[in-house]
Formats: structure tokens, sequence, C-alpha cells
């Protein structure tokens, strides 16, 4: 399959949505505006045959802006070819159109997006944490989150440490 | 040696209410299943053939909380876990105890971030911690052996 056509189909389809194109390590992919994501996909699934989204992901650049790139991974398999999304979303109230309508999947991808990173899906039918408990604050894979939860005893502070445990004694 | 040699032909057997009661609870103590890691890996190939847990009479691993005595907490437990954790440990009848098996529940390991709990004993009170990561089947055997020993000092006045 020649993803150069891909490309420029996309270019042409999309126009100024399409902010530039990324090659590296004989992968192809295209940096995209937010709001033209589910076009760009159903493009992708109806005219170049790449029938399955295997990977919706997101890398956050704190303190960098745009914060988060939300990173799709589109695989034909008929062609064995890749193609990969990337979409830069701004850190103050990030929110991408829901892929949900055109790969059914996206569904539990976006919902541990949403879990890990605080993006939210605009027209997602269920948008609940997936992974951590439903009662939780914050967003752990988020780079301002903190580290680490307990500080580490060692021998030359293990009683301190000790004293303000909380032993559970029932 | 059986018992019989021991005895002669006595016929009886006299020890403290105590000692039998002690006795009764070390050798049929039945453990719990609480697989959650790669430490559970070690406690099934503990009561495998080759180290064979039923010779302390602890064959049966419990499906149910309401059936065991003794729960082994092999591996990391995460905090979503923790409510889950302790609502079975609230399900086993008294009395019970808990081992910690392996680095990750005794005090978090070497997951020491936001999803892990820094050690089991903060969700419900630990009887002996084993170590390793994960421990040898030999390591939680001693383990057992060493709440063993454990069980066999309480006093009937203790008795809950």
């Amino acid at each position: 399959m020649d993803l150069e056509a891909v490309v420029q189909d996309l270019q042409s389809e999309l126009g100024p949505a399409v902010l530039g194109v990324e090659r590296a390590c004989g992968e192809i992919g295209v940096l995209l505006a937010p709001q033209r994501v589910p076009a760009a996909a159903q493009r992708l699934q109806e005219r170049h045959g790449f029938d399955l989204l295997i990977a919706l992901t997101a890398v956050d650049y704190w303190p960098d802006e745009p914060r988060f790139a939300l990173v799709y991974k589109f695989y034909s398999t008929s062609a064995n070819a890749l193609f990969g999304l990337r979409i830069p979303v701004p850190g103050t109230a990030p929110e991408v159109p829901t892929l949900e309508n055109v790969f059914p999947n996206a569904n539990w991808h976006e919902r541990e997006v949403y879990d890990m990173f605080g993006v939210r899906f605009a027209g997602h039918s269920d948008l609940r944490r997936i992974l951590m408990p439903h009662d939780w604050e914050g967003h752990p894979l988020r780079k301002d989150y903190p580290l680490g939860y307990e500080e580490v005893q060692y021998t030359f502070n293990f009683d301190e440490i000790d004293r303000r445990k909380p032993y559970a004694t029932e | 040696m059986g018992v019989e040699q021991k005895l002669g032909n006595m016929g009886v057997v006299t020890t403290t209410l105590e000692h039998a009661v002690n006795w009764s609870r070390t050798n049929a103590m039945w453990p719990m299943l609480f697989g959650l890691a790669c430490c559970a890996i070690e406690m099934m190939s503990a009561q495998a053939a080759d180290y064979d847990l039923s010779r302390f009479g602890m064959e049966l691993m419990r499906p149910s909380p309401r059936q065991a005595d003794l729960m082994i907490v092999a591996g990391r437990v995460s905090r979503k876990m923790a409510p889950v954790l302790r609502r079975l440990y609230d399900q086993m009848p008294e009395p019970k105890w808990v081992i910690a098996m392996g680095d990750c529940c005794s005090c978090g390991g070497v997951f020491n971030n936001y999803a892990i709990v820094q050690g089991v004993d903060e969700i419900v009170p630990v009887d002996v911690y084993v170590a390793g990561c994960p421990p040898r089947p030999e390591g939680l055997i001693h383990g057992i052996i060493t709440l063993h020993e454990k069980v066999k000092t309480e006093k009937i006045k203790d008795y809950a």
C-alpha cells in the first residue's frame, strides 16, 4: 500500500486540519487538528481499508503547550499496513470528539485515556473511569501527578515512619 | 512411631485443653485462595507434589472465605483491590490469621506508587511476613510453620 498516497488524500480531504506529516522508523503518520479526528478515521476506514483501531493512547508533554498528544494507530488487515494519527490537545479543558461511532472499540480506549490523563471525549456514550476506583481523584499518568505514595522505610528512618504508619489492628 | 507405642495400653491421653485446641487449629489450617500476582505461582508450587502443603493439613485452599482460617495474601494489593480484600477478611470466621507473602504485600516492594497499597498491614492485621520477591515455596512453608508456632503459644484466656 502506498501510504504517501493516503497522506495526500487526507491532505486534500481535510485541508488545513492536517497540521503536518511525521515519518519515523518506516512508519508514517499525520498531525491532525482535534475536531477532524472522526472524519479522518472514517476516511481511513472506508477509503483506504484501515479496518482496525489497534491503539489509542496519550502522551503528556507537561509543561509544554499543547500539553497532550493523542496517538491513534490504525491497521489494515488486508494490506498489513499501519497508519498513525497524532492529535495535539491543549492542557486546559482538553477535549476531543469521540471515535466511538467509527470504531466501537474506541469506547474502552477513550475511557482509559480519560482515566489516566483526564482528556475528555465529546459525545462518548459512557465516559467513566475504567482502571482506577470510581472515587479516585486526579489522573495518575499526568506528569504533574505525584510519583510515589509513601516514603520508603530504611533502617535510619524505620521507627519514625513506623510510628505514623496506619496499621490495621482489628 | 505411632501414638499407641507412646501410650502403652493405657487407652487414655491426657493433655491440656489449650494444647488440644491449638493442635487442632494448627494441623488443619485451611488457607484461602488469595493469589494476586507472581507470588501466587510460588504458593501453587508450595501446594503441588514437590513441596506438598498437605503434610501440614493444608491441602485445601478454600475458594470461600467462610471456610478458611488463614489468608495468604500472595502478591501486590492495588488500591482498587483493598476494599475487596478487607471484605473477604471480614467474612472469614474467627479465629483467623493472615500471612503477608512476599515483599509487595509486606511493604509495597518495588511498587512505591499511587496504585499499590504500601503493605497489606494497613488493611488487615498481619501475623507473619514472608520476605522474598517472590519467596520460594520453602520460604512460604517456613512462614506457615512460624505461624503454627505462634498459634501454639496462644493461651485459652486470650481466646475471644
